[in-house]
């Protein structure tokens, strides 16, 4: 398959089961809540490493938020719903709770209820109040500013990760630019997020390594300076490979989202450079959910 | 289905018990079952039908009509469906509601919705003294639910109250929320004297500076993040409450009561 000039490789990105939660951040203005869902989906680019991904959903308007102030929409995800419980808790509890103006709702209203501002009210030291109103449970908790409002608890959902895309150029800015134009319109999708930084990841990794106490290394296949020493996946032409990797609440969030990206890449098409896209895979061992590029454009 | 309707035949000297008359045990009677019902009154007992006219069938509607002050216990314990009171209703009114909803016309006596767990009970007119409070001797007043009154209150609104909202558009009497454990009372009224009086937490949410208190410390005026997530909770009601105009953030904050926990807050709005 090939559109606008671009080659479409026949074959599928791999995803896996996790789990996910969205939490909503409010503030004085979008500003403060922006520097607040930052903070919080910081340091979360691979649970690899960090423990969970997690990411900016979207700015919310006014009107879209409980308490009618400007809002910005976080999911974090995790392999297991006790590690995702644990690191929306300590998230919460130093980068929103900390954080001036700010306000913490949950994002999901159905699933498993995991805490969101239940154990925070502790640092009330016994002046916390709760409020439940309209059947959803509140803490205000005092801090130095006034009130830290949050809800009790949000929803944890069963959902995907691991959903991705390469995109191979000629040149290193023509694979950025060619990435940029697809987050740009990725970030319209709702129920996914991009969690490496600026949505894109310049290092894909495969599973195992020389060394044994590594898991992942370097995709040498994929890795332009390595086209002549390893068994590579890059004709002569390539000089740059770029990833996107893609989290979602279920697998046709990120078809859409795959679908919309690769579109956004295959538009700027070989005449900027973009030659071929691709996607990471383990041979279907690591996970049950398979994107096959040319049925999601087909 | 039409909603079954109790019509008063005549208004008797002696108060009469309504409790048998809610809509979970009227759900499966025939209506002659229901019209051999047998009601206390006073000492003695009564047939429904010796007391009202009955119409229509749907259990989960009932209609009260020409109801009067000494129609004790109606709704007591609904669970489920809906009352309307055409008239005023006696005391005990809702006595431990468990769901469902109640609206009555005019006035009720006292202990209304006193130990109610759930549900929502709507008073046109004024309320008697305990609305939403504990019986006496018990420690655990209203628990849940909404009580919205139009007209004013009596005296120890909320007394014991432990959870849910009291909105009242009128005036409160005095001891309004005393020993209060946690909930919220709205009184877009007047308040009348030992306001919060042993009150260990909860709000009282007022639109009027209430009289002073030496048992209540001021904390300052403050903007406050969970008051616009209220007041859009009453949006649904056909209520003052609902409009746009009666919502605000800003208040005066004051604790208390100090000679008790002192958990509980009175938050005054200011203009």
């Amino acid at each position: 398959m090939i559109i606008n000039g671009v080659a479409i490789d026949a074959t599928f990105a791999e995803a896996f089961p996790m789990k996910a939660t969205r939490a909503i951040i409010t503030a004085q203005n979008e500003k403060w809540a922006m520097i607040s869902a930052q903070a919080m989906t910081g340091f979360a680019t691979s649970v690899i490493a960090c423990g969970c991904e997690a990411g900016i959903e979207r700015v919310l308007e006014p009107s879209e938020t409980p308490d009618g102030r400007p809002g910005v929409s976080i999911m974090i995800f995790a392999m297991g719903g006790k590690s995702l419980a644990k690191q929306l808790e300590t998230r919460a509890g130093q980068c929103v709770l900390t954080s001036p103006t700010s306000a913490l709702f949950a994002g999901i209203d159905g699933g498993t209820r995991i805490a969101l501002g239940k154990n925070l009210r502790y640092f009330g030291d016994g002046f916390q109040v709760a409020k439940l109103i309209d059947g959803k449970r509140y803490w205000r908790i005092p801090v130095m500013d006034g009130e830290f409002l949050a809800e009790a608890t949000t929803g944890q959902v069963d959902a995907v990760g691991g959903g991705n895309f390469l995109v191979l150029a000629e040149s290193q800015p023509q694979a950025l630019a060619a990435c940029e134009a697809a987050i740009e319109e990725m970030r319209k999708i709702p129920n996914v997020i991009m969690p490496f930084p600026g949505g894109v990841v310049r290092s894909g990794s495969k599973v195992g390594s020389k060394y044994a106490a590594l898991g992942a290394s370097t995709n040498d296949a994929f890795c332009p300076t390595l086209k002549g020493m390893t068994k590579t996946d890059l004709s002569p032409e390539i000089e740059s490979v770029m990833e996107i990797v893609i989290d979602g609440l279920t697998k046709e969030d990120i078809d859409k989202a795959m679908r919309v990206g690769i579109q956004a890449v295959c538009d700027l098409g070989a005449t900027n450079g973009i030659k071929r896209i691709s996607a990471g895979n383990y041979g279907g061992k690591l996970g049950p959910f398979h994107f096959h590029l040319q049925e999601i454009m087909a | 289905m039409s909603a079954l309707t109790f019509t008063l035949k005549h208004q008797p000297d002696q108060r009469v018990d309504m409790s048998p008359l809610v809509c979970q045990k009227l759900a499966e009677m025939q209506p002659a079952e229901i019209a051999a019902l047998t009601l206390q009154n006073g000492k003695r007992k009564i047939r429904v039908d010796e007391l009202f006219d009955i119409t229509g069938s749907d259990a989960q509607n009932i209609v009260i009509k020409n109801s009067f002050g000494k129609l004790d216990f109606i709704g007591k314990e609904l669970d489920g469906g809906r009352i309307t009171v055409e008239g005023d209703a006696g005391a005990y009114l809702g006595l431990g509601m468990k769901s469902g909803e109640i609206e009555v016309s005019g006035d009720v006596g006292i202990y209304a919705a006193c130990e109610m767990k759930k549900g929502k009970l709507i008073i046109n007119g004024n309320a008697g003294d305990f609305l939403g409070a504990a019986l006496p001797g018990n420690k655990m007043g209203m628990k849940g639910g909404t009580i919205l009154v139009r007209g004013n209150v009596g005296e120890r609104a909320g007394d014991h109250m432990r959870r849910g909202n009291i909105l009242i558009e009128g005036n409160a009497g005095d001891y309004c929320g005393s020993r209060m454990t946690a909930g919220t009372i709205a009184v877009m009224g007047q308040t009348g004297k030992h306001l919060g009086f042993a009150m260990r937490r909860g709000t009282l949410l007022l639109w009027n500076q209430p009289q002073a208190s030496a048992r209540f410390n001021d904390c300052g005026a403050h903007t406050l993040a969970f008051l616009p997530i209220l007041f859009a909770s009453f949006k649904k009601l056909n209520s003052a409450f609902a409009n746009n105009s009666a919502a605000f953030s800003r208040v005066q904050r004051y604790a208390g009561d100090m000679s008790e926990m002192g958990r509980g807050e009175i938050l005054v709005k200011i203009s």
